[in-house]
């Protein structure tokens, strides 16, 4: 029984200074970052994510001391009540905060849960950004075989996640439909055993895609992701195939796939080219047209970026960032005008910013999501850390081979040198440039990314086209919420959970 | 609403807790008989006693009588009153309302500005807890909801947990919500005791006032109690016991109270159930209301951008005490009529209002503070 102090001499009631427990006028730091928004304000962002825009200087009067809360009590309130400052050394609800902190890093608990299946090289596509596709009928040499299949199965079902994902991915993934069909049935199967639930994801162009495919996915609840880059004019010229009717049968797969699917089914991705750069609004208004109430602009491309050349990397991140900020404009406006539209990128971020929740984002991780989130089967066998990188060894840089399916254990690949060597580079809180940033929280890290454009995996920020790009989206995310309180709370209908 | 009565006793000496009936077929062990005309047939069966609007106190009764009681009109057939030695008849459970509530004690460690019941600083809790083991067996096992509130009723100690477990065992199928301020959570080993009494019908309702401590402490008057409810709240979640966060609208939380809503979301998160609570003019309130009051229509548009947002992240959020014509029409769907039968009135310009069995309507006590906002909707 606790006991509770003696009975009250009197219950007269107090001031509000009374309660007032800071001593001597004294108070202490918590772990925070800052950042200048603008000429006139600031951003400081706490080590779980919270952020407060403050007027210019205040960073300066918090760690001077001469903040106060005579001169001001409303900042000095919400620095004590969002963690940035304490009256007592160790503040009194570190517990809480501790909690905070572990769900906002929980996203690692499970360890890998996307597995991507190159089931085939093949495609009947020519899209001038592909590295990677073969334009042939040889499916011995380059589709994944049945052992193959196996050994990425098994692997999947040893991950310690619960929920895993499987990915198929081409190449055109459709063209080998029957391996899908063998890997989804094993799947299943095994799945029971192992105790996992399995979602199971298609990306295809949709070109070759029949009533038949698509009731296969309907029965086994399997997500279509299709691609499309924009109006005909864009993604015919992205997304070249003979008879130049990419765009077409893309318009026509998609409405099948949502009429037998289920329209909350199907999703669609757009890969950013220098054609694709010059016509935003066209882009955002083209995947409202087909009925997307979301789209996803994407900043990671491969075309383009992943050069080593910091004068071309700054300026085409540039030109991306200019594009990306039209688009979200657009985006906007259909939002002020009552309609839902998200964007998807920004999603992830402000989920970072506005949510106490975790977001497990492979791009946008750190640890980063390459290895500890995904992980790519290749058609020959050969694991590869990301999409990225496969694209790396096409170019005959293999840093990013973690192993082969026949050669190597789980293990082996993992938790193997060369996965901790990659892990251990994709950590921002202890990477140069990123572990004083205020927008490390809602950043992450990218080794593959790093030794693309930069030679090494650590990579050096001040001409890195990931920190510009992310820093500025990040920065310009949050001004825009701080200059406008109906983009604040389109922001927040964006991360609301959706069921 | 009369809740309680007095005559004269004789033959009582502890308090005795019993049904009501007016038909002596119905007496047994537990149940008093209502006498209100001659004296009737004494039943040759076991009963706890009379009680009457005759004088009985010349009768040489061998049982509890209570004479001279003024009315029973408050009393319907199967309600549970508990009768003391001073005559006092107390009613304790009624039949036919939902809102049946347990005092467990009326001390409490803190003293808010805006208490609609004081504390009083005498040891009670005994008394109380006795009344309540004799009260729980015999409330009808379709109770839908029960009450528990204070005072403070963690102050109970381990009483209180006590009494938790008498009422799973006696009340399975009841929901129980205990208003408590959760400070005494705060101690790791409170909240694990009540842990292990697994009760999934228990749901907690704690208020929290503001997203700073300064601000939370003066309203409640309690040095140290924004820390300990938010460790305490942060322990019972740590134990998944259900939680209603409970915020009262006035002059001191209306300046924060968006900011109260985002620390919420992002604090505390795992709160099953989020309430906006319209000021009651009672208790300290009249005295203290120079610093409470503010004409509702007044933090409309704060109390509209918390329900909003705490109601778009997907939480569960209701409104009491408020009346449908101060509010705009998107905020009506969080609207409940949420004051107790016994303590609900419309003004008299309510009674023309089209709306009128929608509304949550006023405390008794409000006729007198009220918005100066409130009008008729008419067809």
């Amino acid at each position: 029984m606790i006991e509770t102090r003696p009975d009250r001499t009197t219950r007269k009631f107090k001031e509000i200074d009374f309660y007032d427990k800071q001593e001597t006028n004294q108070y202490f730091l918590l772990p925070f970052r800052f950042h200048r928004l603008n000429n006139q304000k600031e951003v400081l962002v706490n080590e779980v994510g919270d952020h407060l825009v403050v007027p210019d200087g205040t960073t300066h009067a918090i760690v001077t001391k001469t903040l106060s809360k005579e001169n001001n009590p409303d900042i000095y309130g919400d620095l004590i009540a969002n963690f940035f400052i304490s009256e007592e050394v160790i503040p009194p609800l570190i517990d809480v905060f501790a909690t905070r902190y572990r769900t906002k890093k929980s996203f690692l608990e499970g360890f890998t849960a996307l597995h991507l299946f190159v089931v085939s090289l093949r495609c009947e596509h020519t899209c001038h950004y592909c590295q990677v596709s073969r334009v042939t009928t040889d499916k011995g040499k380059f589709d994944m075989s049945r052992e193959h299949i196996n050994k990425g199965i098994d692997f999947m079902l040893k991950s310690p996640n619960p929920h895993v994902t499987m990915e198929f991915q081409g190449g055109e993934a459709l063209l080998a439909f029957e391996n899908i069909v063998y890997a989804v049935e094993r799947t299943k199967e095994l799945a029971l055993l192992h105790n996992k639930t399995v979602t199971y994801v298609i990306c295809t162009n949709l070109a070759v895609v029949t009533e038949e495919i698509l009731e296969y996915c309907k029965a086994n609840d399997i997500l279509i992701s299709t691609s499309l880059d924009g109006p005909n004019y864009i993604h015919n010229e992205n997304r070249r195939r003979p008879g130049k009717n990419s765009y077409e049968l893309t318009i026509q797969g998609l409405e099948l796939s949502r009429q037998i699917v289920g329209r909350d089914r199907v999703s669609a991705l757009m890969t950013t080219t220098t054609l694709s750069l010059e016509h935003p609004v066209e882009i955002v208004e083209e995947y409202y047209k087909q009925g997307f109430r979301n789209i996803f602009l994407r900043p990671i491309s491969p075309y383009g970026f992943a050069v080593r050349n910091e004068r071309k990397n700054k300026y085409e991140t540039d030109k991306f960032l200019t594009f990306y900020k039209k688009a979200l404009d657009r985006i906007l406006e259909y939002n002020f005008n009552g309609e839902y539209f998200s964007e998807d990128y920004a999603t992830i971020i402000l989920k970072k910013i506005l949510t106490p929740f975790p977001v497990g984002y492979v791009d946008l991780s750190s640890p980063t999501g390459s290895i500890t989130n995904a992980i790519v089967f290749n058609y020959d066998g050969v694991v590869y850390a990301s999409g990225e990188s496969r694209m790396l060894a096409e170019m005959k840089d293999y840093t990013f081979k973690l192993g082969h399916l026949d050669e190597n254990s789980y293990e082996e690949i993992f938790y193997g040198e060369k996965a901790q060597q990659i892990v251990e580079s994709g950590i921002n809180e202890s990477l140069v440039g990123c572990s004083d940033c205020a927008f490390q929280t809602y950043c992450g890290a990218d080794p593959i990314h790093n030794h693309a454009t930069q030679g090494d995996m650590l990579g050096y920020r001040p001409t890195s086209s990931f920190c510009h790009k992310n820093m500025e989206i990040i920065r310009y995310l949050i001004e825009l919420m701080d200059s406008d309180k109906r983009i604040k709370e389109i922001f927040e209908s964006w991360v609301k959970p959706r069921s | 609403m009369l809740l309680r009565t007095k005559g004269i006793s004789r033959n009582v000496s502890e308090p005795l807790v019993g049904r009501v009936t007016r038909n002596t077929d119905k007496l047994d062990g537990n149940t008093f008989l209502i006498s209100e005309s001659e004296l009737p047939e004494i039943p040759n069966k076991n009963f706890k006693g009379i009680l009457t609007n005759n004088d009985f106190t010349e009768k040489d009764f061998a049982f509890p009588t209570v004479s001279k009681i003024p009315t029973f009109e408050h009393l319907t057939e199967g309600d549970i009153v508990a009768v003391g030695n001073d005559g006092n008849i107390n009613t304790l459970y009624r039949v036919n309302s939902f809102h049946n509530t347990l005092l467990a004690t009326e001390r409490c460690n803190s003293n808010c500005l805006m208490c609609s019941q004081p504390p009083r600083d005498k040891n009670d809790i005994p008394r109380l807890y006795d009344i309540h083991q004799k009260l729980i067996p015999l409330i009808p096992k379709d109770c839908v909801e029960l009450g528990i509130s204070g005072g403070e009723p963690t102050l109970m100690g381990e009483l209180f947990f006590q009494t938790l477990e008498t009422l799973k065992e006696n009340l399975p199928e009841t929901e129980i919500h205990v208003l408590t301020n959760g400070r005494s959570f705060a101690w790791h080993n409170i909240a694990e005791r009540l842990a292990q009494i697994d009760y999934k019908r228990l749901m907690l309702g704690i208020p929290v006032y503001a997203d700073y401590y300064k601000v939370h402490d003066y309203i409640v008057q309690a040095k140290d109690a924004f820390n300990q409810t938010i460790l305490g709240l942060h322990n019972l979640a740590r134990y998944n016991q259900r939680i209603e966060i409970r915020i009262v609208l006035h002059k001191q939380s209306i300046p924060r109270l968006t900011k109260l809503a985002r620390f919420i979301y992002k604090n505390l998160p795992f709160a099953e159930h989020v309430t906006f609570m319209g000021l009651e003019y009672i208790g300290y309130t009249p005295h203290n209301i120079e610093k409470l009051w503010i004409d509702p229509h007044d933090y409309v548009e704060e109390l509209g951008e918390a329900v909003n947002f705490l109601a778009g992240q997907g939480m569960n959020v209701s409104i009491y005490n408020s009346q449908l014509c101060v509010l705009p029409e998107n905020l009506w769907k969080y609207c409940r009529k949420s004051i107790s039968d016994w303590k609900n009135e419309y003004l008299p310009e309510c009674k023309s209002c089209t709306k009128l069995n929608d509304c949550g309507g006023l405390f008794t006590w409000n006729l007198k503070k009220h918005s100066q906002h409130i009008k008729p909707f008419v067809e």
